[in-house]
């Protein structure tokens, strides 16, 4: 076999570069980083958070950070983890004792970032959840629909909200986060 | 469009985020291939479809992904509860005098 | 006389704001803020339409939505033509244009009045008695005639050029009209600290204030304090009012729909969306629907001229425009007074108040006499007269007796009015009837709503805004809010709504109608009772009664109460049709807001689609992905495109974009256990770095689907499923791992899209990926057939399959998506270096059934075991259990006769069979014949050099060698039954 002179492949990402911004809300397209599908039991916990350096939350709708990392509460078992850095979540928990599920799903899905007073409404042309902070507080995460796609919501602050999708939904979500700005900016 | 309490997620969500499964506390027979033929059409073909009190399965499909159980009134369209996979019917005469 | 109508000094609109509109191509005068209904009044026109079934002419009824009568379409371009549009909402703005409906050629002279001269034969029920016979004219003549009768205005040829939003939005109260009634429940509800939403379908709130001058609040008028607390509610964070925003649609758990007419009052949208969903879920809701005014039951009731009181006052009150010069008033109630008192001190001659009660307050007599206008108590207009306009009533005493006629130019009039209840009613609330005064009010809810105000029945309006107060304190303490004092409003002075009647009143002359909108006259009901119809359903249907757009807002009181009379029967018994969804009627702009072009749905796109776009691939949907079909060289069509590709995959090597192939990753200790019990293959014997076909059922032994599984590791499965499947395959799992199997320690991980797969299919497969191989071995021996590796590809992590669905040597490269571009470039360079080429899904489609390899969904249908597919071998015998197990032992499926899969040849090479197509043992039986059997798939095959076809044909397996036929529309095909396998029977090129 032809060892010698490997062709590397690159990256390109499904929505590099989308972004859109009004006086209401800012949208972007997030840089690749690593995301880790978690599933486990109670029991296995405390190894992969220490794996992990971050308290799984255990709460509905919580979610835990430690520097570029956070695991966001999706179900009783189960967990998104993403990492902003790239760091090999796959090798972090690998090791880790007890029985759990990791499956690396960096490639699978986009994220966007949605910032600015208009953030909510933006969300809200699409989203039939309650975004208003008493209900999805800041630090709040929840898989919920966005007008036909699936997305996971993450509330980073009152004003910022980091949104996640399969690859393959994401020119549509992305369409129509910019109809819901160019809304939220009138009303 | 309805409100939907999941017991997993402890607060209602918008029904968007789910989808029905059918009638609930149907076990699969643990000795399924060894059942009669009526057994089996029990278990797979026949469903009771009361007007009124209906035990059922939902998905929280787009939110935690867990399946539950509810009563609902299919005359009213009204969940009496809801609560997780695995437990007893609950006592409605008790939700209901809760309510009353 | 530009706008002679209008009275120097009242109304609220600004002289200085002049404009310019368009009505039957005729231009007018208006200001802004005029509807189309106000400004057509202010230049002495009445005449707005016509009517549905007789195209009688019809004139402006009422100042609101509930107008019947005044229904216009309005143009702003070819594409945005809007009809039945209310003259009476739509506001004016400089240019617009609107035409008059339902009249050819023109409203003055219309042909379709004819039908007013057949109006005996138009009577109720005219539909169901004429039509019926005999059957062959119903094509020819009845249909036609409905077609062109029925409906109003036209619909616009061109899509929508607009755009709509919508907004989800939750809340504490939602208070559904901004009347006085409705400002004071927001006003307490938002001091409280509660989230309020307040909506109202006008411009402006203020509701019955923009009428009823006599109403003092908080000592100013009723307009002035109203228009004031709304500017308090906006200038509150915690609320929102929505002007011209129609509640439309109660549903279950207070979720309101409402209706946000954004552009349609504006001359330039200036890129606006026309109209917003606003879609409400509030802890609570306040109805604040107030009342609507129901007419008089008289003949010509609906010449043009005859309006309703509250809306004649309005258009004097709020716009500034006298309903005409010499305005009769026609009345049960006390509120038209006011409408008389009003227009007689603006300057206009009221001949004749006309009352059908006895009583009257003595106030009101006094006044009357004040003003001296001629007081007729105890009697009734018996008919309006007049062609194009009213020109006289004739009034008698309500006993009989001399008629006297007065010359009019208007007539208004009132009935009394009705509680709007549509709301409450849609939320399911049940109405009860009040017999004191004679109305169906709100009973007890039904969800967290409450209704206030008039159209609870509470018509004094200090004790509707105290009622307003308490209701708004009480929502907002329930979601937790109870800031400050509760506000107090001082009602100073108000007016009275006290009368009314329901149902005719007297003998008839000419037609007196009950519902305007669907030419529905007091007589048709009674003929309707007199026909059978007891039930108010049944009377409703047969006359149409209170079924058209405006959802008998109207007509609903008045039908149920001459139907009650017919019957001799209380109102109470008759009962009350129901109130539907929509209030009003609704674009569709609306309903599918952002759903529209791109966004209708989501459009899949592998990672590689890119590349296909660039190399002309052409491309076909498959659910909601784009997948590339062929790829056709110098101006191929499909057929020769196909053919090249067919040849050369089994010629030297195809790429192939497979990336839409569902994805599961199963992991846990007892991962194979699960995949026993949900393939019926014995998944858990599979190796390491080993790949299986496996067919999965559902509990009645039918295929669900299938696809190629790979053993990761011992507690890690990589499972395929069918592009379209993947959704209810995982579903379908999850459904039985939580819920029937939850001790097993395994979790299910979809990942369909964190991978791209590339197969490389052909004699030159391996040599075509070896150079960017590393870290596996793909020798024949060291990666045969149905084996993968975990390796690189191009540099990056790669599972890689060996595998085929091709019959040729294959492999599937799979690597993390956003290399899949990437790496498919750089195979694909080697490719064509090689001579290879890529393909599409057709040509994989025919390069499989040379194989006999089927696609769940084309050769099974959900009636189809793996036996029947000729796949009992993929079934386990020892396992103990797995889905379909018991189903596969059912009397029907293991019955002689099944049908089966099959192959078919035809008997000329060149006939290739229609997909779908019957399948007859004896093709001269007589029809209807005996159908056997259908085609599941058929191409040409260039490799075969001849069609080939799979079907699936009742005991097909003992038929080998037996001619068949296949009746089509202009012959019969003979085809001969063979093993569904047309290409390489042995394998042998699947090892190379």
């Amino acid at each position: 076999m032809a060892e010698t002179a490997i062709v590397k492949a690159d990256r390109r990402e499904p929505m590099a570069g989308a972004a859109m911004a009004n006086a209401a809300v800012t949208i972007k397209a997030t840089a690749p980083m690593s995301r880790l599908s978690l599933r486990a039991g109670t029991d296995a916990l405390p190894a992969l958070s220490a794996a992990l350096g971050l308290d799984l939350p255990q709460r509905p709708k919580q979610t835990a950070g430690h520097g570029d990392r956070a695991a966001l509460w999706l179900g009783p078992d189960e967990w998104l983890v993403l990492d902003l850095s790239g760091a090999d979540l796959m090798a972090a928990v690998s090791g880790a004792d007890g029985v759990f599920s990791a499956v690396d799903v960096s490639h699978r899905n986009t994220g966007f970032t949605v910032t600015g007073q208009g953030a909510a409404d933006t969300l809200a042309c699409a989203c039939p959840q309650d975004l208003r902070l008493a209900a999805f507080p800041a630090g709040a995460a929840s898989r919920t629909v966005f007008g036909k796609a699936e997305v996971v919501l993450w509330r980073q602050s009152e004003t910022q909200w980091h949104l996640e999708c399969w690859r393959s939904f994401a020119p549509y979500v992305f369409g129509l986060l910019k109809e819901g700005a160019e809304d939220a900016v009138l009303t | 469009m309805l409100l939907i309490r999941c017991p997993y997620c402890e607060e209602e969500r918008p029904e968007l985020e789910f989808r029905g499964a059918g009638e609930a506390h149907i076990a699969r027979p643990a000795n399924i291939a060894e059942i009669p033929d009526e057994e089996f059409e029990a278990f797979f073909f026949l469903r009771d479809n009361p007007r009124g009190i209906t035990f059922e399965r939902w998905r929280h499909i787009h939110g935690c992904g867990r399946f539950f159980n509810a009563a609902r009134d299919t005359v009213s369209d009204k969940f009496l509860t809801t609560y997780k996979a695995g437990e007893p019917k609950p006592d409605l005469g008790a939700i209901r005098g809760d309510k009353a | 006389m530009s706008q002679s109508f209008r009275i120097a000094g009242k109304g609220r609109l600004s002289p200085s704001r002049g404009l310019r509109f368009f009505f039957d191509g005729k231009a007018y005068d208006g200001l802004e803020g005029d509807t189309v209904a106000s400004a057509l009044l202010a230049n002495g026109v009445h005449l707005a339409g016509r009517s549905y079934k007789y195209h009688r002419p019809r004139g402006i009824l009422t100042a609101g939505s509930e107008e019947p009568n005044a229904l216009i379409g309005v143009t702003n371009s070819a594409a945005r033509h809007t009809p039945n549009v209310r003259a009476t909402v739509q506001e004016v703005h400089d240019g617009l244009a609107a035409r008059s409906q339902n009249r050819w050629p023109s409203l003055a002279f219309d042909v379709g009045a004819v039908n007013s001269l057949g109006a005996p034969f138009f009577s109720a029920g005219f539909y169901y008695k004429t039509f019926m016979w005999p059957k062959a004219a119903w094509k020819k003549i009845y249909e036609p005639f409905i077609r062109q009768a029925a409906g109003l205005g036209t619909a616009p040829n061109e899509p929508d050029p607009d755009h709509y939003a919508n907004r989800n939005v939750h809340c504490d109260v939602l208070v559904v009209g901004g009347g006085a009634v409705g400002l004071a429940a927001a006003l307490a509800a938002a001091k409280a600290g509660a989230s309020v939403i307040l909506c109202d379908e006008q411009a402006q709130c203020g509701g019955a204030m923009r009428h009823e001058s006599g109403a003092r609040i908080d000592g100013r008028s009723g307009w002035d304090w109203a228009q004031e607390t709304v500017a308090a509610l906006k200038a509150m964070d915690n609320v929102r009012v929505l002007t011209r925003t129609t509640a439309f649609g109660y549903h279950t758990q207070n979720f309101v729909a409402l209706a946000e007419r954004v552009t349609d009052h504006l001359a330039d949208g200036k890129g606006l969306p026309r109209e917003r969903l606003w879609q409400v879920r509030a802890a609570r809701v306040v109805l604040a629907t107030g009342a609507i005014e129901r007419q008089l039951v008289f003949g010509g009731n609906d010449l043009p001229g005859v309006m309703f009181a509250g809306a004649a006052r309005t258009y004097l009150n709020h716009y500034g425009v006298a309903a005409g010069r010499k305005v009769g008033v026609y009345t049960a109630c006390d509120s038209a007074y006011g409408a008389a008192f009003d227009l007689a001190r603006a300057g206009v001659a009221v001949p004749v108040i006309v009352d059908w009660r006895h009583d009257v307050p003595e106030a009101l007599v006094r006044e009357a006499q004040d003003l001296g206008i001629k007081l007729l108590t105890g009697h009734r207009v018996v008919q309006a007269r007049g062609r194009l306009r009213i020109a006289s009533i004739a009034v008698a005493h309500r006993d009989g007796g001399q008629e006297r006629s007065f010359a009019v130019d208007a007539l208004i009039m009132s009935g009394g009015w009705t509680p709007s209840v549509h709301l409450y009613s849609q939320s399911r609330g049940k109405v009860v009837w009040d017999e004191a005064t004679q109305r169906f009010l709100p009973g007890d809810p039904v969800q967290d709503c409450v209704t206030v105000g008039a159209g609870n029945g509470t018509d004094d309006l200090a004790d509707g805004i105290a009622e307003a107060l308490e209701a708004g304190r009480a929502a907002a303490a329930a979601a937790g809010h109870a800031d400050g004092e509760a506000p107090v409003v001082h009602v100073e002075a108000s007016e009275s709504f006290a009368g009314g009647l329901a149902g005719d009143a007297g003998e008839i002359k000419g037609k007196a109608f009950v519902d305007y909108q669907n030419d529905v006259t007091a007589k048709d009901i009674r003929q309707a009772v007199r026909e059978g119809m007891h039930s108010i359903e049944h009377v409703k249907r047969f006359t149409t009664n209170g079924m058209a757009t405006d959802q008998g807002k109207l007509s609903n009181m008045h039908g149920l109460a001459i139907a009650a009379d017919s019957l001799g029967r209380p109102i109470p018994d008759v009962g009350l049709t129901t109130f539907r969804q929509p209030f009003t009627p609704v674009t569709f702009g609306t309903i599918v807001n952002h759903g529209r072009g791109d966004l209708f749905d989501v459009t899949r796109r592998t990672p590689i689609d890119g590349w296909a776009q660039e190399h002309g691939a052409v491309f076909e949907d498959v659910g909601n992905w784009k997948r590339a079909r062929f790829f056709p060289v110098g101006g191929e069509d499909m057929h020769a495109a196909v053919n090249r590709e067919c040849r050369t995959v089994r010629e030297t090597a195809g790429l192939f974009d497979a990336s839409t192939l569902g994805k599961i990753e199963v992991v846990g200790p007892d991962a194979g256990a699960f995949m026993d019990l949900m393939y019926t293959n014995p998944m858990s014997k599979l190796g390491v770095g080993k790949l299986r076909y496996g067919i999965m059922c559902r509990e009645d032994g039918f295929v669900y689907d299938d696809g190629v599984v790979g053993r990761v590791a011992e507690d890690r499965f990589h499972v395929t499923t069918t592009t379209g499947g993947a959704p209810r395959v995982l579903h379908h799992m999850e459904d039985y791992l939580q819920t029937e199997f939850p001790h097993l320690k395994v979790w299910l991980t979809s990942v369909t899209e964190q991978w791209a797969v590339i197969a490389v299919q052909g004699p030159k497969a391996r040599e075509i990926i070896a150079p960017f191989v590393s870290g596996a071995d793909i020798s024949a021996d060291a990666l045969p057939h149905m084996s993968m590796a975990e390796c690189e590809v191009c540099g990056v992590p790669a599972r890689l399959f060996r595998v085929s669905f091709t019959g040729e040597t294959g492999f599937e490269i799979n690597v993390p998506a956003d290399y899949g571009r990437s790496v498919w470039e750089i195979v694909a360079a080697r490719g064509a270096e090689l001579g290879a080429c890529t393909y599409g899904t057709e040509t994989m489609h025919v390069l499989r059934a040379e194989k006999g390899y089927i696609i769940v969904g084309q050769d099974t249908d959900g009636t189809v075991t793996p036996f029947d597919a000729g796949y009992g071998w993929a079934v386990s015998k020892k396992k103990p259990d797995f889905v379909g197990i018991r189903g596969l032992k059912r009397p029907d499926l293991v019955a002689e006769g099944r049908k089966q899969l099959v192959g078919l040849l035809t008997s000329d090479p060149a006939t290739v069979l229609e997909e779908g197509a019957q399948i007859v043992a004896d093709p001269a039986q007589a029809v209807p014949m005996t159908m056997i059997g259908h085609v599941t798939s058929s191409y040409w095959s260039e490799n075969c050099g001849r069609s080939i076809a799979l079907a699936l044909v009742a005991g097909g397996r003992a038929r080998m060698g037996e001619t068949l036929h296949v009746p089509m529309p202009d012959r019969t095909i003979a085809v001969t039954v063979t093993e569904p396998v047309f290409f390489d029977p042995k394998g042998e090129r699947l090892h190379g």
